[in-house]
């Protein structure tokens, strides 16, 4: 077996925050990476998978542990790793020879030898006819094909995906994802190995030779899967079900485990609520209670028949779950009593019923209500809330948790909240 | 593949055509105008006929082109600042903390009155020759160009998208080439608008700085100015009406020659990743894409601009460590550093104000102050009163819309202060109040940036609410509260704020304004500062554009930043 490309080494990335304990982001992350391999790091948005691409990248300096490229520690940006992005990060003002020949201007590569390395790689990627135009003129498809070239012009020998397909639509991430697996069985790619992140578990099991399933709260690797299917590799086929199934299976098995294994429940404010909406919430029970479920789901049926990824019903799911409306389990899904009452009860029923929810298992609308009804004014700042979230979650996770909760506080008319203000109020409630 | 085969038409297009020649012409006309100008900046400044402006129009050209060459210098000037101000505030966290209060305190203080001083010193630096004046003139051209300019390069430098940066770093770019492929491109659209705002408001200062008095000399700078002022002073209305015809050309000239094609050519930077509706090309810009040798002429510019910033210049410091903490001692050496200049430059104003100044001075220059702040608050409103149902009427009609735009651009781009004599004439005239009477002037060249704005904004009105107002039939008062003003308010707000910084800088000059002997003198800060000047007193002088200084700074902070955000926060579509 040859000596492994790349490694990553009880990888840990934490962010300092002034009051209290670190903020850990990924925790013991190891990684080994071989020759000829497409590896894919699946997880949910916010398990630190982006993070550590970026720290394999080189973008990112971990706060802990090592990564070693080909043996030798990596300390920046390295010549043999590529990168493509989520955004596709073109420039708008290069056309896409331009944008293509940049990795290579920067290593000082002679103009003769970059327009030839460049004209190959944008006809191997299926673009030969587009060099003189600007990105804007492009679709989507295209301009991650442009991305894809200018990965590839620079010949990496570890080429880097992040979330490359999520921002094109069904039909044309299908395309690409094909085109790069064809192009990778027959030789073509000038690339030894891949690394993608992604969210979505098809094109995991589609794409790549091995999983790393992440799971987040901090960002670890749960389990590793083979994939050993051969390429092309069909959707429908059983075994290729059977492990979608699977791998669904064990993201959901995640969540209570957690809770389980710390005794004591951590502090109320520490678990961030997911920026769920209301009707979301309201139309994935309705789907649930309606035929052919009849309150119990697959989620990966689910999931297709809602043309859903597993980044949106995830959090969905377990939203329901923590206002005890739903319950995952092993890849299914099925609604509650409290569920079942909510879809057949009425505009002011179902917010009653949202309310009591709220109350009982939402401890941070608690807290607000309980301030509320103290103060001599019925009213609060927002930012001590976001001050004492911060405490426990990096800013963004705290915003998106004080917005989640001021949206259904709303809707439930537990409080009303001034935006120009950021002030919580009791003004028009009750 | 497609560049190897020569289509039938290039052996002819190889020759030179018709709009070549003109190309030439233009060249060798620049180029002997600009050895003309330059001879001329050499000389003594007692050499006859180095300083004297002769009201013939036909000098009006040569006038002309010497202070358009003023205008640019100072614009070079601008950019290099731009270029390195800027960036320095954006890149260095430490610089950026004195930098950039100091640049927005610089734009708001009226340079205007500090015209003579710089004079002084800059003739006391090149002793008898035009060149201390010219640069003089420059300098006071280029404090009225470069701070927004390094405003918008520094601004642009803080907003560059993150995937670009990180795209940037993963293919190793260096320093050097990240500046010039991702940032400088970055920052283009934003600077070249910012240059075309500039280049307006540098007409006022030229128009003023030309023709200065110091003592009992007056020296008079060959350029339209002068020619202004000569002409006031020997109560010319004819040479007026040349003076002002002889700006319009060399206005139009440069919009269309200069700025028209760069406004277009900088579309290809704006950051957006669709590709919207694209206006027609400017001729000029199509002159210089048809005209083989100004086409390779731009090429080869083009080439090596590209060349030069793809140098793989790098001071490459490891990338991680500076993320990592920056030295505690060199904190502390900055902080010191900073702390005993502000103790230095308070002690100076301090002992400098007592040595010259009483408290009473103070008071008055505060109640002129006052008075200055009335006339433009009154005139805010009146101009808004005027140009906003205007601006919204033109705005929603888009052939008119079209048309309009450009107009108001370049009344915007006129130097309102040639026009002052032809106010003065009609004031004296009329025996009319000069309290009041006055007034106009000072919001004369800056309403049109209310205009010019509201007509983008009531253009920009999404086509769905106006068609959702007229089914719910709002009309009336109702539609203009509820509908098109909070539509337009944002790009309202811009505008104004332009206009009222402008009304300020005005005052000075159009609080006092002479036709030969008579002189109509309005009560408020602007005269203040205008008659200390004259007189030389330079501690009034000072306290007057410190004053002025604290009433725009508290104007822009307590009003117009407020409901700027508020604007854009609540009032921005989508």
């Amino acid at each position: 077996m040859d000596a492994p490309l790349l490694e990553v080494l009880g990888c840990r990335q934490a962010y300092h925050k002034e009051a209290s304990a670190d903020l850990v982001v990924l925790e013991d992350v190891n990684l080994t990476l071989r020759e000829g391999e497409i590896v894919a790091l699946l997880g949910r948005s916010g398990s630190g998978k982006s993070t550590l691409l970026r720290i394999v990248a080189g973008l990112l300096h971990p706060t802990g542990g090592e990564v070693m490229w080909r043996g030798g520690p990596v300390s920046g940006p390295t010549d043999g790793i590529a990168m493509v992005f989520q955004s596709f990060a073109l420039f708008p003002w290069l056309t896409v020879q331009e944008n293509v020949e940049l990795g290579l201007e920067a290593r000082g590569v002679p103009r003769a030898e970059r327009k030839k390395r460049a004209d190959d790689a944008l006809d191997l990627i299926g673009l030969g006819g587009f060099a003189s135009a600007y990105p804007k003129e492009l679709s989507g498809g295209m301009r991650q094909r442009v991305g894809l070239a200018r990965a590839l012009v620079v010949y990496p020998d570890l080429l880097l995906m992040d979330e490359p397909f999520s921002a094109l639509d069904v039909l044309t991430a299908e395309t690409l994802r094909t085109d790069l697996i064809d192009l990778w069985s027959d030789g073509k790619l000038p690339v030894k190995s891949v690394l993608m992140v992604t969210h979505n578990i098809e094109e995991a099991v589609l794409m790549c030779d091995r999983i790393l399933l992440f799971s987040s709260n901090p960002g670890r690797v749960s389990h590793e899967l083979t994939v050993s299917f051969p390429h092309p590799r069909n959707r429908l086929d059983l075994a290729f079900r059977q492990m979608v199934d699977d791998i669904y299976a064990l993201m959901t098995r995640r969540a209570p485990a957690e809770h389980k294994a710390t005794a004591v429940p951590p502090d109320p404010l520490a678990t961030p609520l997911q920026r769920v909406g209301l009707n979301m919430m309201a139309g994935l029970m309705e789907a649930l209670a309606a035929s052919p479920y009849d309150g119990r789901a697959d989620l990966p049926a689910l999931a297709e028949t809602l043309h859903f990824e597993v980044d949106d019903l995830l959090p969905l799911g377990e939203t329901l779950q923590l206002l005890h409306f739903a319950v995952l389990e092993e890849g299914d899904v099925y609604l509650t009593e409290k569920g079942r009452a909510f879809v057949q009860a009425d505009v002011d029923g179902r917010r009653a019923l949202f309310a009591e929810a709220l109350r009982a298992h939402v401890p941070l609308v608690n807290m607000i209500r309980q301030v509320l009804d103290e103060r001599w004014n019925h009213r609060a700042s927002a930012v001590r809330f976001r001050d004492e979230l911060e405490d426990h979650m990096s800013p963004d996770y705290a915003d998106g948790t004080l917005r989640t909760v001021i949206g259904w506080g709303r809707y439930a008319e537990l409080f009303s909240y001034d935006e120009e203000a950021e002030q919580f109020s009791l003004e028009d409630p009750e | 593949m497609s560049t190897t085969t020569q289509p039938p038409l290039a052996a002819e297009r190889r020759l030179p055509n018709v709009w070549d020649i003109v190309a030439i012409l233009c060249v060798f006309a620049t180029l002997i105008s600009v050895a003309h100008v330059a001879r001329g900046t050499w000389v003594r400044i007692d050499a006859p006929g180095a300083t004297e402006i002769s009201l013939d129009p036909w000098r009006l050209p040569e006038y002309a082109v010497r202070t358009t060459l003023r205008m640019f210098a100072a614009l070079a000037a601008s950019l290099l600042f731009t270029f390195t101000y800027g960036t320095a505030a954006a890149k260095s966290q430490r610089a950026g903390i004195i930098l950039i209060p100091l640049l927005d305190i610089l734009q708001s203080v009226p340079i205007l009155g500090f015209l003579t001083f710089t004079v002084v010193f800059f003739m006391n630096l090149f002793p008898g020759q035009v060149l201390g004046l010219e640069l003089a003139s420059i300098f006071a051209i280029f404090t009225s160009q470069a701070w927004n300019m390094a405003f918008s390069m520094y601004q642009s430098l803080r907003t560059v998208p993150t995937d670009l940066v990180e795209a940037s770093t993963s293919f190793r770019l260096s320093a050097w080439q990240k500046f010039w492929r991702l940032e400088v491109p970055f920052a283009i659209p934003g600077l070249v608008w910012n240059t075309m705002m500039s280049m307006s408001g540098g007409w006022f200062f030229v128009v003023a700085s030309e023709a200065i008095s110091l003592g009992d000399n007056t020296w008079k700078l060959p350029g339209i100015g002068s020619y202004i002022a000569q002409a006031q002073a020997e109560r010319n209305i004819g040479a007026i009406l040349w003076a002002i015809i002889a700006m319009l050309v060399v206005i139009l000239a440069y919009d269309q020659l200069l700025f028209r094609p760069l406004v277009a050519w900088s579309t290809k930077f704006r950051f957006e990743t669709t590709s919207g509706a694209t206006a027609s090309d400017p001729w000029m810009l199509r002159l210089v894409r048809r005209t083989r040798l100004l086409r390779s002429a731009g090429d080869l510019v083009g080439q090596a601009a590209t060349s030069l910033g793809g140098l793989h210049l790098s001071f490459r410091r490891d990338p991680w460590t500076r993320h990592g903490t920056q030295s505690r001692a060199g904190e502390i050496v900055w902080a010191v550093l900073i702390a005993s200049l502000i103790g230095w430059g308070s002690w100076r104003a301090i002992t400098f104000a007592a040595a010259e100044l009483h408290w009473s001075d103070l008071g008055e220059a505060f109640l002129l102050g006052l008075v200055t702040l009335l006339r433009v608050i009154v005139l805010m409103v009146l101009a808004s009163l005027i140009w906003v149902p205007i601006g919204v009427w033109l705005g929603l009609r888009p052939a008119w819309a079209r048309r309009a735009q450009p107009v108001a651009q370049f009344l915007a781009a006129f130097p309102a202060n040639l026009l002052f004599p032809v106010f003065v004439v009609v004031i004296v005239h009329f025996q009319l109040n000069q309290d009041i009477w006055l007034t106009p002037l000072m919001v004369l060249g800056t309403q049109w940036y209310i205009l010019f704005n509201v007509v983008a904004g009531a253009a920009a009105f999404p086509g769905d609410l106006r068609e959702a107002a007229s089914n719910f039939r709002v009309n009336g008062l109702l539609w203009w509260r509820k509908v098109i003003i909070p539509g337009i308010f944002p790009y309202y707000i811009t505008g104004a704020i332009t206009a009222s910084g402008g009304c300020w800088n005005a005052a000075i000059v159009a609080e006092v304004v002479s036709w030969g002997d008579t002189k109509l003198v309005a009560h408020g800060l602007g005269a203040y500062i205008a008659e200390a000047t004259e007189r030389g007193d330079m501690a009034r002088v000072v306290l007057g554009v410190a004053v002025m200084s604290a009433f725009v700074l508290t104007f822009n902070r307590l009003l117009w930043h407020p409901l700027y955000s508020y604007a854009r926060r609540r009032l921005t579509l989508g």
